[in-house]
């Protein structure tokens, strides 16, 4: 092969593959509620296995529940090996305290090359926390990814203005460690296997005096499946009129549809919905099968969180609203008729 | 020792220029961008930033001290300051890029707006950031984040409700989370970055437009902070989202719920 001619740039790669460049070893961020692993983290696991390298898993947690944690950790497919930390400060960790664990553990002598995360609300507040402690950048968001192990350089896409537009950005080998969140949509979950990765526990570092504290956790009980990983979805907007006919209204559709409830932001605003249901670029991005919009316009931002789901419905009363032209199935009509008719039929 | 005066709070807040949240962006035909010939504002999560410190002004009266406004940009990114001084922000920093130097990215602008805090040091100690939690052009809300770890400060990111104690030097935070909200208690000097629901900005009125005018806005450059803005990651292209063609309408409920059968939705 070495009589073959080739351009000096494949060459050059083939220079740096052969001295220094590290095969890709990413570390993977993976959260979980209550000893459960979130699924966002199983796509953020998905997408790091595209690197083509070693995946190690971090989990940490309070003493309660990182025993079970780990349990599910090491069975999960992809993870090569898995390392876990565990203190009293973990049970309701900050980014300030998590950020000194991940700063040891990223160490100059650290065989890692990229740290993923779920693009969630915890990881979003983490991440660019210790990239910039690295003096690094971080990639938010992205949807595909594609490593060159001889350039040791990612190429990444990830939305960009509400969505509107995509951006293809590398992250070349100047940057020792790639920091990169996920949108868990555009990843499938990382199943379970029966075989158990090594695991490593590592010492926390525990902050004396952290600067911030947590107080308290209010979660939005519910019984439905969970927004952002829900494979149907039921969408209320502003002509839902109040927060008694948005619930008496779309529950029952998505109860009897098995599908989770959505709103758009006028929805939230108007207190109609809760703020955790918001689906846009301010709030869930979500890509379920199924994505049923009810009296909702269709503004930009509300578009940017669900136009990637397989099947479009929308209802809506103005024949010009612009949910039309993305909605595979559209419906001119009252939706307080509409719904309980759907509700009817669907029984049948 | 002498009893040190209560402190007085400084209150920085960064803002950007972006292309107006309502415009339809559109790839340029090199694909290198958007066609940035269209409307600008301030970014919307911004101004919920300078409304906010402006409220904590209004609540905690002669206990804030100063709200200084920044931003980091071309010569047009000045009015955006402009902006935030007429809703009542009392003086502004623009740190001024070329016309045609590439978009800073989250790194190097919190890099700039650590040295802006370390410059201000000599005059005041800054206390307080308020800040969008993600600017609506690149959508990466990493900034703030970054910053309170450059400075090894507290962050309180996607707020959507700020206590601050002046006597304690501390701030109660809700924010919003996934699944919910939480509340955290966060030591002064901190970070904050805004969600949505902060609050609702106020538009300036005419007098205070006409006042903003006379406040004063300082220029800076990169070379001023030390600060590289060249991006370390490259751009390679910018393409449009493949396009989603509506499938056209129904006309009855019978007509609807049968596509849904079709497609194999069905009640569960």
């Amino acid at each position: 092969m070495f009589l073959r001619p080739r351009t000096a740039s494949s060459f050059r790669a083939f220079l740096r593959a052969y001295s220094s460049a590290p095969s890709p070893h990413a570390l993977v961020f993976l959260e979980h509620r209550q000893g459960v692993i979130d699924s966002a983290s199983l796509s953020a696991l998905t997408a790091a296995q595209q690197l083509g390298g070693e995946v190690t898993g971090l989990v940490v947690g309070a003493p309660e529940h990182l025993p079970g944690v780990v349990q599910q950790a090491k069975k999960l497919k992809g993870v090569t090996s898995l390392l876990h930390s565990t203190s009293a400060q973990y049970s309701e960790p900050t980014a300030e305290t998590l950020s000194l664990l991940l700063e040891k553990i990223l160490s100059e002598s650290s065989p890692f090359t990229h740290v993923v995360s779920a693009h969630t609300a915890s990881a979003k507040s983490l991440l660019p926390r210790v990239a910039a402690r690295l003096d690094l950048p971080a990639v938010s968001d992205i949807t595909s990814l594609e490593h060159d192990s001889a350039a040791n350089s990612t190429t990444f896409t990830r939305p960009i203005y509400a969505g509107n537009a995509i951006a293809t950005v590398r992250a070349p080998s100047s940057i020792r460690i790639k920091f990169f969140t996920v949108r868990s949509t555009a990843f499938s979950a990382a199943p379970s296997t029966e075989t158990e990765a090594e695991d490593k526990a590592i010492d926390p570092v525990e902050v004396n005096d952290p600067p911030t504290e947590h107080l308290k956790t209010l979660l939005t009980k519910s019984d439905r499946p969970d927004l952002g990983v829900a494979s149907r979805v039921v969408s209320g907007g502003r002509a839902l009129k109040n927060a008694e006919t948005f619930e008496s209204t779309l529950y029952p559709l998505a109860d009897v549809l098995g599908a989770a409830v959505g709103a758009s932001r006028a929805a939230v605003d108007a207190g109609y919905a809760d703020n955790s249901l918001q689906v846009g670029q301010t709030g869930k991005v979500v890509a379920p099968e199924l994505y049923m919009a009810f009296g909702i316009s269709g503004a930009i931002q509300h578009l940017a969180g669900m136009k990637d789901s397989k099947l479009i419905v929308a209802v809506n009363k103005d024949p010009d609203a612009p949910i039309f032209q993305v909605a595979d199935v559209g419906l001119v009509a009252d939706l307080f008729e509409v719904v309980p008719e759907m509700v009817k039929k669907l029984k049948e | 020792m002498r009893p040190s005066a209560v402190r007085l709070l400084n209150i920085l807040v960064p803002v950007k220029r972006a292309v107006d949240y309502a415009v339809k962006i559109r790839v340029n035909p090199q694909q290198t961008g958007i066609d940035l010939n269209v409307k600008h504002s301030m970014n919307p999560f911004d101004e919920i930033a300078v409304e906010e410190a402006v409220r904590l002004r209004e609540r905690l009266k002669d206990a804030v001290k100063s709200i200084k406004v920044v931003t980091i940009g071309p010569p047009k990114a000045s009015e955006v300051l402009r902006t935030a001084l007429a809703m009542g922000a009392d003086s502004a920093i623009h740190v001024e890029l070329p016309e045609s130097s590439p978009a800073p990215e989250p790194l190097g602008v919190a890099q700039a707006l650590r040295a802006i805090i370390q410059r201000e040091k000599e005059s005041a100690d800054v206390d307080l950031v308020i800040m969008g939690k993600q600017a609506i052009d690149d959508d990466a809300g990493q900034t703030g984040q970054m910053l309170a770890g450059l400075l090894g400060w507290g962050q309180a990111t996607f707020a959507s409700k700020v206590d601050v104690d002046t006597g304690a030097k501390t701030a109660v935070v809700m924010r919003e989370i996934d699944g919910g909200s939480e509340e955290i208690r966060c030591k002064l000097p901190l970070v904050v970055t805004t969600d949505l629901r902060l609050n609702e900005p106020r538009y300036a009125s005419l007098p205070n437009i006409m006042k903003a005018k006379k406040k004063t806005i300082e220029k800076l450059t990169a070379a001023d902070l030390s600060v590289d803005f060249t991006p370390r990651l490259e751009t390679l292209k910018v393409t449009e989202p493949p396009t989603r063609v509506g499938g056209g309408k129904v006309e009855s409920v019978d007509e609807l719920v049968a596509k849904l059968k079709e497609a194999g939705f069905t009640a569960v």
